[in-house]
């Protein structure tokens, strides 16, 4: 074991940061304030919420926890609870069955609070729109702060959304 | 051999079903099959709702797939739950989503229907209004007990659903599921799809198998249709699926062990898998491999350096996965939480038909590559691993084992991979026809039911293996300590989205 863990450690696997979307940071300029800056220093926490995906977008959020990816090195961390929670990480279409625990988990969310909608079916319904079952996305039940499209979204290109939201937040914010 | 409905004295053959037969019953027979079925001589394959008719595919003991039909024109049926128990809950779902009464239900609760879709039996008569009523979980009795509900959203990045522990100290007593929350409806928004869209809404049905799905749904259209797939399409669809299940393998042995605290498996099994699917995207286009299996063979050729990336591929997991297997099989204290837990004996994984890991842990050696079996492992040569201990550690085992006969498929297909082309049009026919899929995902087997009128899907039916492998979870983990949930659970790794639909 320990062999294995030292060899490890000799040539990180760790990817350079992506810089942050330009699309991303100018769909949240008008949302972040001063105070939330103040509050979270650079740091989120996250809370991952299925809406009713396929589990694809699951495998990629996944994903950003391995030694490629090190999400927690930019200072943002899945966390078990929304009460300790600053994001609340959405996929899927929100299903008319999952309506009321994405709700209930957002209003247990403290404020400040973002959410963040992940995958073509979090945006709109995608290829599940129009079906009895599923609501049409997830700012028809809660606001969305921003959206990252995919189907699903690479690791890279959640990391490149989550870093916009936290330079947005560290950044000079918008007028409050 | 005969197929079963060769046997059948009454039964009413339609004509354009394939591979194999689909007939129309007498209550009477579905009610013997049924009977069949529950002394074991049989297997339930898949039970589902259509218009005004009942389905159930049913394996023979050679592994062959016949599809009876029970006509409702009372809007009954009788249940075969009555006397099969795996059943219950393929009966309730149908009830739900098409007001068919399966007559002597054991469970009357509804399923998929939380009364939050504004109307009842959306495939059927959409008759009622649906309205939110609790939902009456089994009693449970007995001094000291108390309850855990978990869910449907998890602490960790998991699917939705909800879990009803039912706990004596430490211990178990009783673990109920409640799932449904990631219902979309696919098989009504299949009803009149293209091909393409059809596709499409498969290949998404559970992430984690687009490619197995993606090719069950093309299997099934194609034997509707009578498409003769490209020899090098037959190849490339089965380096996908080795690759789908080799990341997803490598994933859940991390993971697992993770479930134990056990951080450095799950870190170095992380990163076997994100090389899988970073190869998957060098030789296909796309980390998951969605929408790369379409009816009639493949959407995209593999990459002209595509061979070089997977023989980097495949001599980094065979350079490090041994030491890491090693590492699983001499640390005590990571063996202490898997050897024993979360026993499945074997006479529940034959009655519930239990596919892929679940049931290979637990002595039921089906696969589908090789039985019924399909193109072109019939040409390559590979083991079924087999187990009979039924415990989490059998579970990793088996996966252990099929990662190693993944990484020899896939040399094989590279090995012998056809030139020519990757793709037949699809035809048009202007009568009805109706086709059965059955392919070997990592979880087990996806059954693909289509029937195709004017070149639209009519009506098509997805039966994920966790169908039979969720009911199984409550009664493994009966007995164990709640902190061993997480290990059964993973070791199960049960679809949501696949079960729901």
């Amino acid at each position: 074991m320990r062999r294995i863990l030292l060899e490890s450690l000799k040539s990180p696997l760790t990817e350079a940061p992506p810089a942050a979307g330009d699309a991303a940071l100018a769909e949240l300029a008008a949302k972040l304030d001063r105070a939330a800056k103040r509050r979270l220093g650079r740091s989120l926490s996250i809370r991952e919420v299925d809406a009713g995906s396929c589990n694809g977008c699951e495998l990629e959020i996944h994903a950003l926890n391995n030694a490629f990816y090190d999400l927690e090195r930019f200072g943002l961390r899945f966390v078990a609870s929304p009460r300790h929670a600053d994001v609340l990480l959405v996929t899927g279409p929100v299903t008319k069955n999952m309506r009321e625990a994405l709700e209930r988990t957002w209003r247990a969310t403290p404020d400040p609070k973002w959410v963040v909608a992940v995958g073509n079916c979090a945006r709109d319904g995608g290829i599940f729109a129009g079906s009895y079952a599923v609501t049409g996305g997830v700012s028809q039940v809660v606001p969305v702060d921003l959206h990252i499209p995919g189907c699903p979204p690479s690791p890279a290109q959640l990391l490149t959304g989550l870093l916009a939201l936290l330079e947005q937040v560290d950044a000079k914010p918008a007028a409050s | 051999m005969a197929s079963l409905i060769d046997t059948l004295p009454e039964a009413r053959r339609v004509v354009a079903h394939r591979p194999r037969s689909r007939a129309v019953v007498s209550e009477g027979t579905w009610r013997a099959v049924g009977a069949r079925i529950a002394n074991g001589e049989l297997t339930l394959a898949g039970l589902w709702g259509d218009t005004g008719a009942v389905h159930m595919a049913v394996f023979d003991a050679a592994g062959g797939i016949d599809v009876l039909t029970c006509a409702c024109p009372n809007k009954s049926f009788p249940s075969l739950a009555a006397i099969h128990l795996p059943a219950i809950r393929l009966e309730r779902t149908i009830r739900d989503l098409y007001g068919l009464e399966p007559v002597g239900l054991p469970d009357p609760r509804l399923w998929f229907d939380h009364g939050r879709w504004g109307v009842s039996h959306p495939l059927g008569a959409k008759d009622r209004p649906s309205v939110p009523a609790p939902y009456q979980f089994l009693p449970t009795e007995g001094e000291h007990l108390h309850q855990i509900p978990v869910g449907p959203v998890h602490a960790g990045i998991i699917e939705p659903g909800h879990f009803r522990f039912t706990a004596n100290g430490e211990t178990v007593v009783r673990l109920e599921e409640r799932l449904g929350y990631v219902h979309k409806g696919i098989e009504s928004l299949m009803a009149g799809a293209t091909l393409e869209t059809a596709a499409r809404l498969a290949a998404r049905t559970s992430g984690d198998s687009t490619v197995a799905y993606g090719l069950a749904f093309a299997q099934a259209v194609e034997a509707a249709l009578e498409v003769e797939v490209p020899p090098r399409a037959v190849f490339l669809r089965a380096l996908m699926a080795e690759l789908e299940r080799l990341a997803n393998h490598l994933g859940d042995i991390g993971a697992i062990c993770n479930d134990a605290s056990f951080s450095i498996l799950f870190a170095q099994c992380g990163i076997l898998r994100e090389r899988t699917l970073r190869t998957a995207t060098a030789c296909f286009g796309h980390r998951l491999m969605m929408d790369r299996v379409v009816p009639g063979g493949a959407a995209v050729d593999l990459a002209a350096d595509g061979p070089a990336h997977l023989r980097t591929l495949l001599g980094e997991i065979r350079g490090k996965f041994p030491e890491l297997v090693e590492l699983y099989d001499n640390t005590a204290s990571l063996q202490d939480r898997t050897v024993t837990t979360g026993i499945l004996k074997p006479d529940l994984a034959r009655q519930y038909g239990a596919g892929g890991y679940v049931g290979r842990a637990s002595g039921r050696g089906f696969d589908a590559r090789k039985q019924p079996g399909y193109a072109p492992y019939d040409q390559l040569a590979f083991d079924v691993p087999v187990l009979q201990e039924g415990d989490v550690n059998a579970r990793v085992w088996v996966r252990i084992r099929e990662v190693e006969q993944s990484l020899a498929l896939i040399d094989q297909v590279l090995g012998r991979l056809p030139q020519g082309p990757i793709q037949v049009a699809i035809k048009t026919v202007s009568e009805a026809r109706e086709g059965l899929g059955l392919v070997e995902g990592f979880r087990g087997d996806v059954l693909a039911w289509v029937r195709i009128e004017g070149g639209r899907v009519a009506r098509c039916h997805l039966r994920d293996p966790s169908w039979f492998h969720w009911p199984l979870l409550e009664a493994v983990v009966e007995g164990n300590i709640v902190a061993d949930f997480p290990l059964c659970n993973k070791s199960f790794n049960c679809s949501y989205s696949g079960h729901d639909l």
